[in-house]
């Protein structure tokens, strides 16, 4: 009979998430239940989440980025950024995104992942310039569609990075594919695989830009 | 040789002068909640290592305390106004991209020449954590740069990027402490579960059923967990290869890449995936935390089923 008890921990983090606790308090009080439901002692549960989260400092590490982002700022680097847009004849939001997109998935493919980002490029650059460009088209923007130029902004750095990367064979996911495959008596290549990204990254190409158009079109209508 | 240790005491530092610059910030109500918080996150970086398992652990719920009962402020530090920015982007022109290229610059060429040249043979980084490492060389160099080239007071990055940091918060360690969540799900046998649960409803004779309860497992699951990374080893131990691979005969290169695919369509739907949900619209200063999110759906629900339909065609009905 299989214990599923450790599974409470999934349903702490979902219940946790739609009321809007602190997901941080989410997360440990998950982990603390999944911990003590698997049979580890309370001790052991702390322990094993101290270890894990040491051994995963590197994840925040990347947040030495800020002070050179933040003075850039100081200096004028969003106004920049807006300012290029303005003088590019016939830009659009739409056109532009497309062309991040396209961009962010090709460097990805050739392992090149580090450029782009969230804090390094998209609140620096690529969200101010889709803001300029589709106020320059649709003038004013309302607060509400001001937020939505800049979710789609992130959105698109995701989804280039996403479905561009597993086209560069040495990247982490590929790897991980390889080795659970070998492990089992299916030896493959890396490049093997990452030919199958292919596919998977012209549809995400044509359907999130396409997304990305319509959203600029509509941008300009009325609210019904 | 230079190790990811070398990186945490230079992140460490960065912390504390966050923590120091937060307790002396009287314009900040919540400044000792700020201050212990980035405080302790430099004592993570500077220490973590020779800490005991049990000490981390706590360290880890004094910040979830601290955090969670809302003792973290936003800063607000003196920058400039948006009329002299507008006059140091009218002088400094384009050449102001030219610091934030280098950081990404560094990484990737630096990556490269050192895989692809004898430089690697010197041994001078620590093994598969140079680009982590070049990246960090980045941001001294692009730092470097801004202070000579733009002649700011001393103190404008640390106070420029404590304004950054606090206004991402405590969501700045979400994804670290994500990563500590999935160690503590790996060692309660949770993938095993989830595994043998997807197990149990396949069905016996239809392939392409096979295909989308493959799919569906990859998303939920990677919804669940934040990372396709955790859901892949179960999804394709407990279905990708017993089922799809060697019952049905599929091609295993086109389930395992597009299997994959099909996870990462999940991490665009789960707030869990804090990195990329969370932490750019903080960045970004959205109303709507979930603002990212929302303009994802749209992308990943279609995608996904042309992951279904690529592994149908390409993995079983073309390679047979």
């Amino acid at each position: 009979m299989t214990n599923y008890w450790p599974l409470a921990g999934i349903l702490i983090v979902v219940i946790g998430f739609a009321l809007r606790f602190n997901p941080l308090m989410v997360v440990v009080v998950a982990a603390i239940a999944t911990g003590l439901f698997g049979g580890l002692d309370f001790v052991a549960v702390i322990e094993s989440l101290g270890k894990a989260f040491n051994d995963n400092r590197y994840i925040s590490v990347t947040w030495i980025i800020l002070p050179v982002i933040g003075l850039l700022e100081r200096h004028g680097l969003q106004q920049r950024a807006k300012a290029l847009i303005e003088s590019v004849r016939g830009a659009t939001m739409g056109k532009l995104l497309v062309l991040y997109l396209l961009f962010r998935q090709i460097t990805a493919a050739l392992g090149m992942k580090d450029i782009g980002g969230h804090p390094q490029a998209v609140r620096p650059l690529v969200a101010p310039m889709a803001e300029a460009a589709a106020e320059k088209t649709h003038g004013k923007l309302s607060d509400e569609d001001n937020d939505k130029v800049k979710g789609m902004a992130a959105a698109t750095d995701n989804v280039g990075l996403f479905f561009g990367e597993d086209i560069f064979f040495a990247i982490a996911s590929i790897l991980l594919i390889q080795g659970v495959f070998e492990s089992s008596g299916y030896p493959m290549a890396t490049w093997e695989l990452a030919v199958w990204a292919v596919p998977t990254a012209i549809c995400a190409f044509f359907i999130h830009g396409g997304r990305v158009l319509a959203f600029d079109r509509k941008l300009g209508r009325p609210a019904k | 040789m230079i190790t990811l240790d070398w990186l945490y005491i230079l992140a460490g530092i960065i912390f504390a002068i966050w923590s120091v610059l937060s307790a002396l910030d009287s314009t900040n109500g919540k400044g000792i909640g700020n201050a212990a918080f980035w405080g302790l996150l430099a004592v993570s970086f500077f220490f973590g290592g020779q800490f005991s398992d049990l000490a981390n652990g706590v360290l880890v719920l004094v910040l979830v305390a601290i955090a969670g009962f809302g003792q973290l402020g936003r800063s607000d530090p003196p920058t400039t106004n948006l009329v002299e920015r507008a006059g140091f982007s009218e002088a400094l022109g384009n050449r102001l991209f030219l610091p934030a290229m280098i950081i990404p610059l560094t990484a990737v060429v630096g990556t490269i020449l050192y895989n692809w040249t004898p430089l690697g043979e010197t041994g001078l980084f620590e093994e598969r954590r140079e680009t982590l490492i070049l990246f960090g060389v980045g941001v001294v160099l692009a730092l470097g740069v801004c202070m000579v080239w733009l002649k700011p007071a001393l103190l404008a990055p640390a106070e420029e990027g404590r304004r950054l940091i606090d206004s991402i918060g405590w969501a700045a360690i979400l994804p670290q402490m994500l990563a500590a969540l999935g160690g503590v799900f790996a060692l309660a046998g949770v993938g095993n579960i989830i595994g043998s649960l997807a197990g149990e409803v396949m069905p016996e004779n239809s392939v392409f059923i096979a295909v989308v309860i493959f799919c569906l497992g990859m998303a939920l699951f990677t919804i669940i967990m934040g990372n396709a990374f955790a859901a892949f080893p179960v999804m394709a131990a407990a279905i990708g290869i017993p089922v799809l691979v060697q019952q049905f005969g599929g091609n295993p290169a086109v389930i395992g890449a597009v299997g994959m695919l099909a996870g990462f369509c999940g991490t665009l739907l789960t707030p869990m995936a804090a990195n990329f949900n969370i932490v750019p619209a903080a960045l970004l200063e959205m109303k709507d935390q979930y603002g990212v999110i929302r303009q994802q759906v749209g992308t990943a629900i279609p995608l996904w089923a042309c992951n279904v339909l690529i592994i149908y065609f390409g993995g079983f009905l073309l390679w047979n």
